[in-house]
């Protein structure tokens, strides 16, 4: 095989790994857009946050240690224990639980019946609020996350693809990063599981009947209060396992927020109500940007990840408004 | 009492329509504008300046071009920043070319070069709506910051990629530029305040406000009883961009100095914008004072109690400075989701009933 393809194939692989990642973001967006309508900024922030929870729990971290040294003038900083990881996990997850029964409490509730735009601006309240609340809750200094997946270059890949290319050319093998098959695996593993939950249990069914009309799950006996504090929580989930793997990738800090707005582009391309919208809007926003990259960006100056996926969005809307596999809007007067 | 139409007779068509019906009002305007042009430029200082009036004024603007997008025209914009980040350095690219351009018309014309783009970037709006639509800014946003990046003909070159604003003088007196006095930099963004606020009134009371807020209300109905929704939503796209062109520019020219694009018109700008004219109120002039007011005011209000009174450490009054105001945000939501020019209107239409209760 000449070099230049077997390059274009890794930076096709290496998107596709990318694109995985994307639609883990995606995924918790979709589930609350189904759910309630609510189109929820603040979800890159809550991988953020459960993210800092799972590392500061592990590190034994005491919650609001700085605002507590400041007001008492004390110097307290860690409880002094290491917690094992899947303590730590259970641990987030139970906070996830609790900060999604908060929000049903404290804003879903009181914004029943507002314009979308209100509740979108409610979400992007949201999403300072717990920024601040992480920063002072965990420290805002960068922290490395480590649950034990492996990470760093498949030698194995390295090797097997070595001797694809002509011996003497420029070419040393695939680099994959094992983390990102990882995550592949996870995400493959999260949408199964959603689906069978969706599909079989009772909770599923009802979850369902709410996407796909409110009204009419209400008066079967559905009680939307609880439906959605399970949705919220549910997503509050797939923030945490999208705030590991990123974390893990990248460290917990605050540029782990933005990962959101990227998330963004793949929906519209997907379509704001599919969740096989999510995973594929994933993989192509993943392979088209790291492939534009890969050919133009050295042309252009580089750096094209930056807005490749919005713009690729936007000219995709302009054919098809309502995504891939979102439904058709319909407006009548 | 004194707050009612009652005695205040009308007796022509012009007197009948004008902006301040009430006697009140209009003499409350008078005195704002002799306070903010006659009174304030006598007292204002460097700190006042530099850290409450001028960025208030100038993000008055931006609220108010956002305002009729967002709040008339009912067109979600998140590419403020960048459109902001567009009048910024078409006004560098001005002043540098044409070094004996008054400053004014550098100001203007970079306004309209921004209004030029954002019309480009509205043409997608025809067929995308809602959050879609926001979203698709997005790609504004990003796509300009990007450019400004790495397109070096925008910094002229500089090794640094920033672009500074050299000195020019309005009458005389410096505006921009280190050495230029408070009065004048006050005075200089006021002027374009005044005459914005009173072009946005207008046209927001004219045939073009009206098609923007049938656009708003429904744009099919409004299609149906001949609104044109390409020239309504492109006008409303051009008459936002060019008053957050203008606001980029004064900005960067009045307030910043020096600017990198990445840092001083990130999407943060956008939201922040947003925020103002969510809390202010959608589709509301004095919302847009109000709520640029607030933005402003209260994060250094915050700091000065923090770490000036309180004296926590910097980094922590930031972090509770950004829950303080996601958390204000929310709670503006849920009890006057209309911003605080609704509550104003409240208090007008008590005002007006006053001493009586109904």
């Amino acid at each position: 095989m000449p070099v230049s393809l077997l390059y274009a194939l890794e930076v096709i692989l290496n998107g596709l790994m990318a694109g995985i990642m994307y639609s883990l973001v995606a995924l918790g967006f979709v589930l609350i857009f189904k759910a309630s309508g609510i189109f929820n900024y603040a979800q890159g922030v809550m991988a953020l946050f459960a993210a800092m929870s799972l590392v500061g729990f592990q590190n034994g971290q005491i919650p609001f240690a700085e605002v507590i040294n400041v007001i008492f003038n004390s110097d307290v900083h860690n409880f002094g224990w290491t917690m094992p990881s899947f303590m730590a996990i259970a641990l987030t997850v139970l906070l996830m639980i609790g900060f999604a029964f908060l929000v049903e409490r404290v804003i879903l509730r009181r914004l029943v019946n507002q314009e979308p735009i209100i509740l979108f601006m409610a979400t992007i309240g949201l999403a300072y609020f717990m920024e601040g609340v992480g920063d002072m809750m965990w420290g805002s200094d960068i922290k490395n996350l480590d649950v034990g997946i492996p990470s760093g270059g498949s030698r194995w890949l390295e090797d097997a693809t070595i001797g694809f290319a002509a011996a003497g050319e420029d070419f040393y093998g695939m680099y994959i990063d094992v983390l990102d098959v990882w995550a592949a695996v996870v995400a493959v593993l999260l949408v199964a599981s959603l689906t069978l939950f969706s599909q079989y249990t009772k909770t599923g069914r009802a979850l369902r009947a709410v996407a796909d009309d409110h009204q009419a799950a209400l008066s079967v006996g559905i009680s939307l209060r609880s439906i959605w504090v399970i949705t919220w929580a549910i997503a509050g989930i797939v923030a945490l396992v999208a705030g590991i793997m990123w974390g893990s990738k990248s460290g917990v800090q605050f540029s782990l927020s933005l990962i959101a707005l990227k998330a963004l582009p793949v929906l519209m391309l997907g379509g704001f109500t599919s969740i096989p919208g999510a995973i594929v809007g994933g993989l192509i926003i993943g392979v088209g940007e790291k492939l534009f990259e890969f050919y133009m960006g050295p042309l252009i100056g580089g750096a094209t990840e930056n807005w490749f996926a919005y713009v690729l969005a936007l000219l995709f809307l302009v054919f098809r408004p309502q995504g891939l596999f979102g439904d058709k809007i319909i407006e009548r007067v | 009492m004194f707050y009612r139409e009652a005695g205040d007779f009308k007796t022509s068509y012009s007197d009948d329509a004008q902006t301040f019906p009430i006697k009140f009002d209009r003499l409350r305007y008078y005195v704002v504008l002799a306070i903010a042009f006659g009174v304030i430029p006598l007292l204002i200082n460097d700190y006042w300046e530099k850290s409450i009036l001028v960025p208030f004024l100038i993000f008055t603007i931006a609220a108010l071009g956002l305002n009729i997008l967002t709040g008339y025209c009912g067109l979600v914009s998140l590419g403020t920043g960048g459109f902001m980040a567009v009048g910024a350095y078409s006004s560098y690219k001005l002043m540098t070319s044409f070094p004996d351009l008054n400053m004014f018309f550098v100001v203007i014309l970079s306004g309209f070069i921004t209004a030029a783009v954002g019309a480009a970037f509205g043409l997608p709006s025809l067929r995308i709506k809602g959050f879609y639509l926001a979203v698709a800014t997005l790609a504004a946003q990003f796509f300009l910051v990007w450019l400004f990046n790495k397109v070096p003909w925008f910094y002229n070159y500089s090794a640094t990629g920033q672009i500074s604003a050299p000195e020019r003088t309005v009458f005389g007196y410096a505006v921009t530029g280190p050495a230029a006095p408070p009065q004048a930099t006050y005075l200089f963004c006021l002027v374009f305040v005044f005459l914005l606020a009173w072009l946005a009134r207008n046209l927001t009371r004219g045939r073009i406000g009206r098609q923007w807020m049938a656009i708003r209300d429904m744009d099919i109905a409004a299609e149906i009883i001949g609104v044109n929704p390409l020239k309504a939503k492109l006008t409303a796209f051009a008459v936002s961009s060019f008053f957050i062109g203008i606001a980029g520019s004064l900005f960067f020219a009045v307030y910043l100095g020096a600017a990198e694009p990445t840092e001083a018109f990130g999407i943060t700008q956008s939201f922040v914008v947003l925020f103002m004219i969510i809390i202010g109120g959608l589709g509301s002039i004095f919302g847009s004072f109000v709520g640029a007011a607030f933005m402003i005011g209260m994060p250094v209000l915050l700091k000065n109690v923090l770490t000036g009174t309180l004296g926590w450490p910097t980094a922590l009054a930031t972090h509770v400075e950004l829950t303080v105001v996601g958390a204000l945000i929310i709670i503006f939501l849920i009890m006057e989701p209309h911003g605080l020019a609704q509550l104003w209107r409240f208090a007008k239409e008590k005002l007006r009933l006053w001493p009586f209760p109904y």
